[in-house]
């Protein structure tokens, strides 16, 4: 187990080298030059030229990327362009911000999702299953634009229940925090809610079809104890894999909400940088995003290897 | 003689009231918004202390009947008509909390597939206490008295067993685990539902005698239910057989197997091969036709469309339960007859043993395989021993079948004759005398032409999205090289070959029964006009009706088609019956190779001698098992010396079976085995009986 994991871990850090690679050379791409996109249209030609010269973006390709690297390599992430200063601590905050976002999201979809799923499953067929169904589906293919807007419109600006940023200012309480965060996180349900669910309904089937089932509920256990102890642990097991695959999606869906509710997540640093042609940003939060993704899925994988003695111990014996 | 009605048949067995009494059930299913009645006016009683069988092909719903005894019939089943009796209470009235108590203390079940009957993810020692909790015990003592439960069904090492879970068992260890959970309760009625189809003939015997020696010991009552009917022979004082959803004849289950009195049941005796019986002494008797479809709406009797005795009368009323003797019932007017039913299938046309002049075909020699060598598990030093040191040859025209309990190698050496493995260097593998290419692509038309296979299960080895008529030109098209008008004679001369219609030529395999399947793979694998035939398992996943069509079609296409099997069967019968040569192998390595006739009647290897002795038999009375003690030791880790000598009865005390391996030798004409014992001394030994 801990080979097959230095191995995912191997080619974790190829799968970031080639990101950062696409990413670098896919922001040069891109018409229009740093030195123009922060002097302005307006701007003295020459003035731009030594703008450029001063952040280094008229060296050669190969030049800039492998300064570029080498420095991310020292823990160097590079210097803004828009802010001239490191990029870090604009990467960092907004990581923390993003996190708090994904965090509640998730802590609100998983148990929800959960639920939603094994209770289609115990109902299956019937009104129950097919209402958790069609409603996490519908609920799928909502954009996040579509659904933020509509939940600004009814919870912020009708009912005035909630705030309409998500921001909360600085110094702001936990509590005055999650106030703001849980409008922004109601879209990130939305399109995670009927992907959990339908995993969970479809293990949790399966697990109450199967003969080990049969086997816990003929010695006379009780219904709750065959769910708990016999059905869901069985069940349950490939969802944790598509719940910790799904930060993906969330992560996606985050630059859309970000924006929409104009918090300073990783999405809207991302969104803003891509603007402002600030390439060194925008490459360090893309790379900061595939972090998170990779470590998502390493953890995801580990999970279901521990939870599942077939893979732990392997056969044999 | 009068119609009487079975249920009214007094308990009987020692008067006492019955452990399980069952009146009139009706089980329907609901499919599509209709009710369809899987079982009809089911009734049938078992004594204190007594072992009761209930004998079906698929279909009969003999299962439905144990589910609809723990009523765990699926959401859309229900029992519509009939009383339920387990030791006096009504399961059918109860309240859930009722329900519960009774599953935890009155009944308990066991079915066919023991790992999957086990919790993956829970581990079995933890499965096996919950049974004592549920009755009331504190954790500890649960565990305490599981480990003791393990220990009764002779786990020699319960503490570390308990540890483990459920996909670190062989299939064996993991079935004796599901019956200590079954009998942990010390239930008054065990149901078991094909408890042992999934296993090895020598397992299958060890759980069968585990189970006798627990009921006498917990004076439990048993519903056996099986497809086979020599399990039941062993297992069940009576027996009831099931046909259609309706229990057609019942009794003694020496009796009936002995003299049956219903023409399902005669036909079904007759489609077995029992006593020896051969492809030269001519063909296996058929039920024609097939089983009703669920839900039939039938005005008579439910076998009267297959029946070759049938009247008038049966077709337009269902006959009673007749009382034909002590404790026998017969759900046929013409019982009396019964015996007499006429052949299905006549048994005339001599089928003709190996031919006179021998051309050896396949020629394989020195063929070893070893998994795991090189690659991701290799580099850990693990290598599987799957064959070592294979030398067989396999004549024009004659069938060699290939026995041994699972993970023996039969399946390896198909695969690596077909190409689809390559053998480790050094083999020799000949067909005609040109040598084959070890890997299936590097193979030319001729040959390809020349080797076939039929697989155990057709359903998957058939495309299902192709007709009958595209799987069989198929071959016909790219190995046969046919088209036009000759690919079209071809096709129809294969159909009547193998007694399909030209119906079945529009149809997809999902539309076929099993039986039809299989013939349709056969029609297949005969279509290029092979040498030889592998034929994996081609009846394992088949009732014992339609398997006795399929032995016989394969008896006629090799007299018709001077074709030659690689037989490989589980089931000694049928092994019997269709090979000319046997050939027995162990852990990789043949123990024994000879003229079919000389390997079953003896003096055989000490292996074939404990294979053979495993399997129950229909006629009842055989000398003790000889038991094999231990499991099959890992193919990773071969024993030193003979291969069979840490399971050996007959091992010798000077050691030399766990120092020396002896050569496979010729011990008369035909006849090879690698056993350092003579074989006038094994032939002395055998006589004697079990060894001590």
């Amino acid at each position: 187990m801990t080979r097959y994991l230095l191995k995912r871990l191997g080619l974790a850090v190829v799968t970031l080298w080639l990101l950062s690679v696409i990413v670098f050379f896919a922001g040069q791409v891109v018409p229009g030059d740093p030195g123009r996109a922060i002097l302005g249209n307006l701007a003295d030609p020459r003035a731009v030229r030594a703008l450029d010269h001063q952040l280094g973006v008229d060296r050669p390709l190969l030049t800039q990327y492998w300064s570029w690297i080498t420095g991310l390599l020292h823990g160097n992430m590079g210097e803004s362009y828009q802010y001239r200063s490191a990029v870090e601590p604009y990467v960092q905050a907004a990581l923390v911000n993003s996190v708090k976002l994904a965090a509640l999201a998730f802590v609100i979809v998983v148990p929800l999702g959960i639920l939603g799923g094994v209770l289609a499953a115990l109902r299956y067929g019937r009104a129950t299953d097919r209402v958790i169904s069609v409603v996490g589906l519908s609920a799928a293919t909502v954009p996040e634009f579509v659904s933020g807007i509509v939940v600004i419109i009814i919870f912020a600006v009708s009912l005035k229940w909630l705030p309409v940023s998500a921001s909360a200012g600085t110094g702001a309480s936990a509590l005055t925090q999650l106030d703001h965060l849980i409008l922004p996180a109601i879209p990130l349900v939305f399109i995670l809610f009927g992907y959990i669910a339908r995993m969970a309904r479809a293990g949790t089937i399966e697990a109450l079809d199967s003969d080990y089932t049969r086997t816990a509920t003929l010695k006379g256990l009780k219904p709750s104890v065959v769910i708990r102890r016999h059905v869901l642990r069985n069940a349950l097991l490939p969802t944790i894999t598509v719940i910790a695959t799904q930060t993906g999606y969330l992560i996606g869906g985050l630059v859309v909400v970000e924006t929409l509710f104009n918090y300073q997540g990783i999405g809207n640093l991302i969104y803003k940088a891509a603007q402002a042609k600030d390439f060194p940003m925008l490459e360090a939060g893309v790379l900061t995003i595939g972090v998170v993704y990779m470590v998502a899925t390493l953890i995801a994988d580990a999970l279901s290897t521990a939870l599942n003695p077939r893979l732990r111990l392997g056969t044999g014996g | 003689m009068t119609a009487t009605d079975a249920s009214a048949t007094p308990a009987g067995r020692g008067g006492a009231e019955p452990t399980l009494s069952v009146g009139h059930m009706d089980v329907v299913y609901k499919v599509r918004g209709r009710d369809r009645l899987a079982l009809r006016d089911v009734s049938f009683e078992v004594g204190r202390r007594e072992s009761y069988g209930l004998v079906g092909e698929s279909g009969s719903g003999k299962s439905t009947v144990a589910l609809a005894l723990t009523r765990y019939l699926p959401r859309n089943g229900r029992v519509s008509a009939g009383t339920v009796s387990i030791n006096g209470a009504d399961p059918l009235a109860m309240s859930g909390t009722d329900l519960r108590h009774l599953r935890a203390r009155t009944v308990s079940m066991v079915y066919q597939e023991p790992g999957k009957a086990l919790n993956p993810s829970i581990r079995v020692g933890r499965q096996v206490a919950e049974v004592y909790e549920v009755a009331g015990l504190h954790r500890a003592e649960a565990a305490e008295r599981a480990e003791a439960m393990l220990r009764k069904v002779q786990i020699a090492d319960p503490g570390r067993v308990m540890g483990r879970y459920a996909h670190q068992l062989s299939g064996g260890m993991a079935q004796r685990v599901v019956i200590a959970m079954a009998l942990a309760a010390e239930p008054a009625l065990l149901i078991l539902d094909e408890p042992t189809t999934a296993l090895d003939a020598t397992v299958e015997a060890e759980v069968l005698d585990l189970v006798s020696a627990l009921r006498a010991e917990f004076d439990t009552s048993v519903l056996f239910i099986s497809h086979n009917l020599a399990v039941i022979a062993k297992m069940c004082d009576r027996v009831g057989v099931l046909y259609a959803g309706e229990l057609v004849e019942e009794g003694p289950a020496r009796e009936v197997f002995e003299d049956p009195r219903h023409p399902y049941t005669v036909g079904l005796l007759r489609c077995i091969p029992r006593r020896g019986q051969r492809k030269d002494h001519g063909r296996l008797d058929t039920i024609p036709g097939f089983l009703p479809p669920a839900g039939h709406t039938l005005s008579g009797c439910v076998f009267a469309p297959r029946c070759l005795l049938a009247e008038d009368r049966c077709r337009e009323a269902p006959p009673p339960s007749y009382q034909i003797a002590a404790a026998r019932t017969s759900r046929c007017y013409r019982h009396d007859v019964a015996p007499s039913l006429p052949r299905a299938t006549p048994e005339d046309k001599p089928l003709p043993g190996p031919p006179a002049s021998a051309e050896t075909l396949v020629q394989l020699a020195g063929l070893s395989k070893t998994f795991g060598a090189r690659g991701s598990r290799g580099s850990r030093g693990e290598q599987v021993h799957a064959l070592t040191g294979v030398d067989l040859e396999l004549e024009r025209g004659e069938t060699l079948g290939l026995v041994g309990e699972s993970g023996s190698g039969k399946t390896t050496l198909a695969w690596v004759l077909l190409g689809l493995l390559p053998p480790d260097p050094g083999a020799t593998v000949e067909l005609a005398g040109q040598p084959l290419a070890a890997d299936v692509r590097r193979r030319p038309r001729s040959q390809l032409r020349a080797l076939q296979i039929v697989f155990q299960n057709p359903d998957s080895a058939l495309n299902r999205r192709h007709t009958v008529r595209r799987l069989i030109s198929r071959p016909l098209a790219r190995l046969a090289g046919l088209s036009g008008e000759r690919l079209r004679a071809r096709l129809a001369e294969l159909i009547t070959s193998v007694r399909l219609e030209d119906r079945h030529l529009a149809m997809r395999p999902n539309q076929l029964s099993g039986g039809l399947k299989q013939r349709v793979a056969i029609a297949r694998a005969f279509g290029s006009g092979p040498a030889v035939v592998v034929c994996d398992e081609p009846t394992s996943a088949l009732d014992v009706s339609v398997q006795a069509a399929i032995l016989n079609l394969l008896a006629d296409l090799q007299a018709d088609e001077q074709v030659s099997y690689l037989f490989i069967s589980h089931d000694l019968g049928v092994v019997r019956y269709l090979s000319d040569r046997i050939a027995v192998l162990y852990l990789g390595k043949v123990m024994e190779v000879g003229p079919a006739e000389r390997v079953f009647s003896g003096p055989h290897h000490p292996y074939t001698e404990a294979l053979l002795s495993a399997v129950p038999s229909l006629d009842g009375q055989r000398a003790d098992r000889i038991k094999l003690s231990g499991e099959i030791p890992s193919a990773t880790n071969l024993p030193t010396g003979c291969v069979f000598h840490t399971r050996c009865p007959r091992r010798l005390p000077s050691g030399i079976c766990e120092s020396e391996e002896p050569p496979l030798r010729e011990v008369e004409p035909g006849h090879r085995m690698s056993c350092h014992i003579p074989l006038d001394e094994l032939q002395n030994l055998q006589r004697a009986g079990q060894p001590t």
